[in-house]
């Protein structure tokens, strides 16, 4: 079974007494380190509407309110300024289990964790047996859910939330928890939920790849205040922009040393020319590269490939370096773009060389330039993180 | 264009600085049923996985009773002033003050208890401390069959007063919650507290008349003493089961106690609500 452990932030009857007694002593001489105290906004100047049947994501940093914002919005906190209007019935799918008791049997826990949920009891016996199908675990309604495998648990505690009927639904994270194929489950049947039946849901992720298949529109938070509200995609393109930092390669004079071949610089850049280190999956990754050639010959070779985060191959590209050369000069000028929508979100690396046909190595340049591809909607976003391989393909199904 | 659909569309919430104020009661009364499902579960998990089961609530007041009848009757030569048997007597104040004991520690641990559902889940927070009052309710009415019992046994016929014994029943309920209440706030935010409850319980037991009878306190102590709102209860239930003599002015002045008991424990959980989700 899935239980979270809240943190220990209380404080003690003996604390206070201590800090008023040193408060009183402290007139005497001793001073007691002032207890200081610091205004701080979790949220400020936050405007935005909603309309009906919207799948929003918020997504921001830690620490940027997106947790704060779903607090007040599920009114567990109240705002100290400012106001929310909502229309419907609003209600928060919970990290999975909560207010399960392990004590009790599945079917109690079904109407235990329904009314917890804000369902009546009419609603639960009308959903009782969609949800016992759902969860798959009919056999053992009467067990106490202690005695359940943990996928029955999470199985379950999703079921009820599945089969709530709100309004407005808030969701914040609860798809981390379970196997990827639960997930997957998961994700269908709240894409469902908000596409057949207009529900509004409102999901707090860090998972963008995840964010981008759910939802139609995000908002961007950043330091308790919006940052950028649009398009989901716009969204998360800038999200992962304000992420990115320069990772370019220069070369080391000291360990070039005398060679007459070197590579110069290799920077990575997009389409629109900045120069970045994540992309989303369906940008063009742009390799712009400098090399000094001091000493030519025809048979020189400029190869370029890349590396997933284990250093496994994943392409490899060479080129006659008579294909850039300007024999006035010595230097060496050249891109490379690689196709968009095709390696699959993740970490890389990328080598570069300049060698020739014979296989003699002028200079080499290994594990340099790391990007990173995030998923913005593909058809394995719900898998994201995962080892599903290096490239996403759409080849062609055939039903015989 | 935010003030157009102002105008066109009724909001069913609004939620801002102190909205919640407003609502509270008619959102404790919205939330019903989540406080009959969250009694219901307080009842079942107690009795789930005991031995005895049900017994345990038949078995602690009776061994207490024997215990104060012996030390209180037999060794220290008390006497109870009615006709009733010592036994009987001890028992008729045994059973509210188990009541009060046993609502005050639940209750007083209820927040802290469901920690998991405060910070995930809106509804009124009273909700938790009152369904733990009602789960050792469910204690009482077990143990008020002892009463029922030993009646037949001494072949003893309770007075016609008995008539008002849920006017007792009613004061004691209100007088473990208001505690209650007051406790389990102060106990979210200071956690030390919790060492104290079962303090005030035993102390509570001595000044309180469950192995005595109110009689054998003198005059000169009477107003202390009946500022203890237990007194009355206890006094109340002896008058209408054993028809003992109940003096008016001590009953008033426990009830007064009750009342401010309850008034201080809802004003102040009212007060701390909105820091529980923070502070827990």
């Amino acid at each position: 079974m899935i239980k979270h452990e809240g943190k220990e932030n209380y404080t003690a009857l003996r604390d206070v007494l201590s800090r008023k007694a040193k408060k009183i002593f402290s007139f005497s001489g001793w001073k007691a380190a002032p207890v200081t105290q610091e205004e701080f906004w979790a949220l400020k100047d936050i405007d935005f509407d909603i309309e009906s049947g919207d799948r929003v994501g918020i997504i921001g940093r830690n620490g940027a309110g997106k947790s704060t914002l779903l607090k007040i919005l599920s009114r567990i906190t109240e705002p100290t300024n400012g106001s929310i209007k909502i229309k419907g019935r609003i209600a928060s799918l919970l990290e999975v289990g909560t207010g399960f008791h392990p004590e009790l049997s599945g079917r109690e826990n079904i109407f235990l964790n329904g009314a917890i949920l804000g369902m009546s009891r009419n609603e639960i016996k009308k959903h009782f047996d969609a949800i016992v199908d759902f969860a798959e675990v009919e056999k053992f309604l009467d067990t106490p859910v202690k005695r359940y495998s943990s996928g029955m648990y999470v199985r379950l505690a999703f079921a009820v939330a599945a089969h709530l009927e709100p309004e407005i639904l808030i969701v914040d994270e609860v798809l981390a928890v379970g196997d990827a194929q639960f997930q997957k489950k998961c994700l269908g049947k709240m894409e469902d939920v908000s596409k057949n039946d207009g529900r509004t849901i409102l999901f707090v992720s860090h998972n963008m790849g995840v964010v981008s298949q759910l939802c139609t529109s995000a908002i961007l938070l950043n330091k308790g205040t919006i940052d950028f509200n649009g398009t989901v995609s716009s969204v998360v393109d800038k999200y992962l922009r304000n992420q990115s930092y320069t990772n370019e390669y220069i070369h080391n004079k000291e360990a070039i040393g005398v060679k007459p071949n070197y590579i110069e610089s290799i920077k990575i850049k997009n389409e629109t020319g900045d120069y970045v280190s994540s992309f989303s999956f369906d940008q063009h990754i742009i390799i712009e590269f400098i090399c000094q050639i001091k000493n030519y010959t025809p048979d020189l070779l400029i190869g370029i490939g890349m590396q997933d985060k284990t250093n496994s191959r994943v392409f490899t590209v060479v080129k006659g370096i008579d294909y850039f050369i300007d024999t006035k000069s010595n230097f060496l000028r050249g891109e490379l773009k690689l196709p968009s929508s095709l390696f699959a979100p993740n970490v890389y690396s990328f080598v570069f060389a300049i060698w020739t046909k014979m296989g003699v190595i002028h200079d080499v340049a290994e594990n340099v330039c790391v990007i990173s591809i995030h998923d913005n909607g593909t058809s394995l976003a719900a898998f994201e993180g995962a080892d599903y391989g290096s490239v996403i393909i759409n080849p062609i199904w055939k039903s015989c | 264009m935010s003030q157009n659909i102002d105008k066109q569309e009724s909001w069913d919430l609004i939620l801002k600085a102190g909205s919640s104020e407003k609502n509270y009661w008619k959102d404790l009364w919205r939330f019903r049923e989540l406080f009959y499902i969250l009694s219901w579960r307080d009842i079942k998990v107690r009795y789930k996985q005991t031995v005895l089961g049900a017994a345990w609530s038949i078995i602690r007041p009776l061994l207490t009773t024997i215990v104060f009848t012996v030390v209180f009757n037999k060794i220290a030569k008390l006497q109870n002033p009615g006709n009733a048997p010592y036994a009987l007597m001890v028992f008729a104040g045994m059973l509210p003050w188990q009541f009060f004991s046993n609502a005050l520690s639940e209750s007083s641990n209820s927040l802290i208890g469901n920690a998991n559902l405060i910070t995930k889940v809106y509804f009124p927070r009273m909700i938790i401390p009152a369904s733990s009052v009602i789960t050792s309710m469910v204690d009482f009415a077990i143990s008020f069959l002892i009463l029922v019992a030993m009646c037949c046994w001494y072949q003893y016929l309770p007075s016609w007063h008995i008539i008002f014994l849920p006017v007792f029943i009613l004061i004691a309920f209100f007088c473990a919650f208001g505690v209650g209440l007051y406790l389990t706030a102060v106990n979210v935010k200071y956690r030390d507290f919790r060492y104290i409850i079962p303090f005030i319980i035993q102390f509570g037991l001595y000044i309180t008349p469950v192995g005595f009878s109110s009689s054998v306190v003198g005059e000169r102590w009477k107003f202390l003493y009946s500022l203890n709102p237990m007194v009355g209860v206890i006094d109340g239930f002896r008058w209408c089961i054993l028809g003992d003599n109940m003096s008016l002015s001590s009953f008033l002045i426990s009830l007064t106690t009750t009342i401010l008991f309850l008034i201080l424990g809802l004003f102040y959980f009212r007060k701390m609500e909105k820091t529980f989700a923070d502070n827990i």
